[in-house]
């Protein structure tokens, strides 16, 4: 009797097992083929992004109610990963993609972050008749559609525009201490010392990860070379033995000289708080730092703090842009196409970037809505020369990027410029 | 469920049989409900560490997959790697600082708590023990903020002249040329060491209290009538008798610090220079950041093996002493 009822339970939990592997089976089954005419109709429109922060979640939630409105019909379910800068929402993405269970769309760097990962591996669909029924390809500039396509296909639509070669600085003490923003390398050393000499840090950096040292040396390539050389570094048609490349190192070596000593227990935060306090004058990062000056630390642009383009690069725009694309194998692919209209639209992109802190990826957009920084910076966008960045993916593979910080984060201590360029050479087989 | 052993010698080859019947049973039984354990153990322990040897020897390091043997490549890559030498580097200077620290404290407190000189020795246990019950997590961002050189406990070591530089810290102590890297003890790894040593620490308090309490007492009578002196009974009786907890904590020791990630990963990160990048930040990063899955495969299998130096002879002799 005793025996029997061990059975029974064994039987029991087995079943129960069984049923588990039944179900999710069906789930999943329900994608290819038969019964797919059913399921589109129950199918979320499911936007995979990592904007969780303050201002960004705003901007997303503001575009998700701009679709319900426009398309009432559609269920739409924001699937944001939060944290790690988009590190763990990457890591989901990778896991969802490989086991081809792809969210409707995902947020993604226009770039070799799409191109060299999703795209090379066969799992993005081509937009180039979404571009065309929309308008769509004057409406964005041409270097950036050229970034989001690989040989003729486009694949992404980027929602919006944020720059890395901004210098920001601290008004009070360059005012106190009679010092003009530089703008060349020579009056940025000249500063420096003068600074220096007060006992004012000149550079902040916080390299707790190491892509804010990645984004100070791309900037100095980006001036020594210009951008179409700057481009042809990630196509392995200018080598990294250059001598403009090794003119980089050396000044990029040079600037580390002027940092603050605790910068690698700081994230780019710390960095711009230490610009804010006065305890540094100046640093470079991407203009998301003004979200974080004006809306964390209420400060006021041009009054606290100011903002002039990276040294030498006048003319030039290093861009990171979000973009999201439309991935093979999704149940709902015309509704995905909806909302990648609203993404692309003036009213969606209008109604987004004021929120972030970024501005449109369209060059027709509404410039009242912006405020004193994003107005000047969406005439930079008109008039400059675009350049894709490296240290937010859009230049190079994850995989080059990954090598490049490595390198990066050993040359910030040793400063040896011979054995950081064989690195980055070596590193750059992988390019071709 | 075993029924009471009264029973006369002469009746024991009965017993013998319904023993066995009764094994049989047990057996059966025991087999059934082992196997989906047996099965899920071989597929998601072992089935993953094949698979992870596999893909260690694959090609496979971009986002597409691509499983074409590549030999050692991978292995050869990470051996001449400047990363991945510091990171040897690394755990070596942190496994034999966080095991030392924590077997002389932990065996130092255990003494002093064994004296019963203060009352309410069960407080002060918990004291010691409780932020065993912590995340590596909570430790690593606690201690980042005490380390911190600008902010942390330097703003009252000022006071004394001396500011240390904790995890920013560059420098190699005792350093000398070897591959590519600087080899030595790197001062940087000091202050995840400490972090380290106080979250452990209890734990071998703990063992080594258990480890006094099962030393008789006569024993310390006996050494006393002897005319041994209280240091001389440590020395030669006390703490040669604790060494089988003294390999027991070294074991459970090693395999933390060889696998640390957590505490690294919240307190640090890979460092200025790689200073306090270890095996397991570097996996991660190379596998799920840069997508070298076949290379974060070959730091897994390498991370295996060195736990598995310590691990294997331990199992190896415990299993020679039941037997």
């Amino acid at each position: 009797m005793k025996k029997f009822r061990i059975l029974l339970a064994f039987l029991l939990v087995v079943s129960f097992a069984l049923e588990a592997c039944n179900n999710s089976e069906k789930s999943t089954g329900s994608g290819d083929g038969k019964n797919n005419k059913e399921s589109s109709k129950a199918a979320k429109l499911e936007i995979f992004s990592w904007w969780t922060g303050a201002g960004e979640e705003d901007g997303l939630l503001a575009l998700l109610d701009l679709f319900s409105e426009e398309y009432p019909d559609i269920k739409v379910e924001n699937a944001a990963v939060a944290g790690g800068a988009g590190t763990n929402a990457k890591a989901v993405l990778a896991s969802r993609m490989q086991g081809n269970d792809p969210p409707s769309t995902f947020q993604v760097h226009g770039g070799e972050e799409l191109n060299a990962s999703w795209v090379a591996a066969g799992k993005m669909e081509p937009l180039n008749d979404l571009y065309e029924s929309e308008g769509w390809n004057d409406k964005f500039p041409q270097d950036l559609i050229d970034m989001v396509s690989k040989d003729g296909k486009i694949y992404s639509v980027p929602v919006n525009i944020h720059r890395s070669n901004v210098l920001w600085y601290n008004k009070k003490i360059f005012e106190e201490n009679g010092l003009q923003p530089p703008a060349t390398f020579d009056e940025f050393f000249a500063v420096s010392e003068q600074l220096k000499d007060k006992g004012i840090t000149p550079l902040a950096l916080g390299d707790k990860e190491p892509w804010t040292a990645t984004h100070i040396f791309e900037n100095i390539l980006l001036a020594k070379l210009g951008p179409d050389d700057y481009k042809k570094l990630w196509t392995g048609d200018i080598s990294f033995k250059d001598d403009r490349v090794v003119k980089s190192a050396e000044i990029f070596a040079k600037m580390i000289g002027y940092i603050n000593d605790d910068h690698s227990s700081r994230n780019w935060q710390d960095a711009s708080q230490l610009v804010a306090n006065g305890e540094a004058a100046m640093n470079i990062m991407g203009d998301w730092a003004k979200g974080y000056f004006v809306n964390d630390l209420k400060l006021k642009v041009n009054e606290d703090f100011g903002y002039v383009v990276t040294p030498e690069t006048d003319g030039y725009f290093m861009v990171i842009t979000d973009t999201f694309g439309l991935p093979k194998g999704v149940k709902n692919p015309d509704d995905v196409k909806k909302f990648l209209g609203v993404l692309g639209s003036v009213e969606g992109q209008d109604a987004f970037n004021p929120l972030k802190g970024s501005i449109p990826a369209r060059i027709d957009a509404e410039v009242s809505k912006y405020d004193e920084y994003g107005k000047a910076a969406m005439d930079d966008f008109k008039a400059s020369k675009l350049t894709p960045s490296l240290a937010h993916g859009s230049a190079a593979p994850e995989g080059f990027l990954t090598r490049v910080n490595q390198a990066v984060n050993i040359f910030v201590t040793q400063k040896d410029v011979d054995q950081f360029i064989n690195a980055l050479e070596t590193a750059a087989q992988e390019l071709k | 469920m075993e029924p009471a052993k009264t029973v006369h010698v002469n009746q024991q080859p009965i017993i013998q049989v319904k023993k066995r019947k009764k094994l049989t049973t047990d057996r059966w039984m025991s087999i059934l409900f082992l196997i989906p354990s047996v099965i899920l153990i071989a597929i998601f322990v072992y089935g993953f560490i094949g698979w992870t040897g596999y893909v260690s020897v694959s090609n496979w390091n971009t986002i597409v997959p691509d499983f074409s043997f590549a030999g050692m490549k991978n292995y050869l890559y990470l051996l001449n790697d400047f990363r991945f030498q510091a990171d040897l580097r690394n755990t070596l200077a942190f496994t034999v600082l966080f095991i030392a620290l924590v077997i002389i404290l932990g065996m130092g407190l255990a003494i002093l708590l064994d004296q019963k000189l203060v009352r309410g020795e069960s407080i002060f246990r918990n004291i010691f023990f409780f932020p065993m019950a912590l995340s590596f997590v909570v430790t690593g961002v606690v201690w980042q903020w005490i380390l911190n050189p600008s902010t942390g406990i330097n703003l009252f070591l000022k006071n004394f002249g001396i500011e240390p530089k904790w995890y920013t810290d560059t420098n190699i102590l005792a350093g000398f040329e070897w591959g590519k890297i600087e080899f030595g003890l790197p001062v940087a790894i000091i202050a995840v060491v400490i972090a380290a040593v106080w979250q452990m620490t209890g734990f071998a308090l703990a063992m080594y209290l258990a480890g006094l309490r099962g030393i008789p007492d006569d024993i310390r009578e006996a050494a006393r009538m002897d005319g041994c002196t209280e240091f001389q009974l440590y020395r030669k009786i006390i703490i040669p008798l604790l060494k089988p907890i003294t390999v027991s904590v070294i074991i459970m020791m090693a395999h933390i610090s060889l696998k640390i990630f957590d505490l690294i990963y919240a307190m640090t990160g890979p460092g200025a220079n790689f200073v306090t990048d270890v095996p397991g930040v570097n996996m991660f990063e190379t596998t799920f950041r840069g997508n070298y899955y076949a290379n974060g495969a070959a730091i897994a299998i390498i991370m295996l093996l060195s736990v598995a130096i310590f691990i294997v002879p331990y199992l190896w002799s415990n299993r020679k002493g039941e037997s």
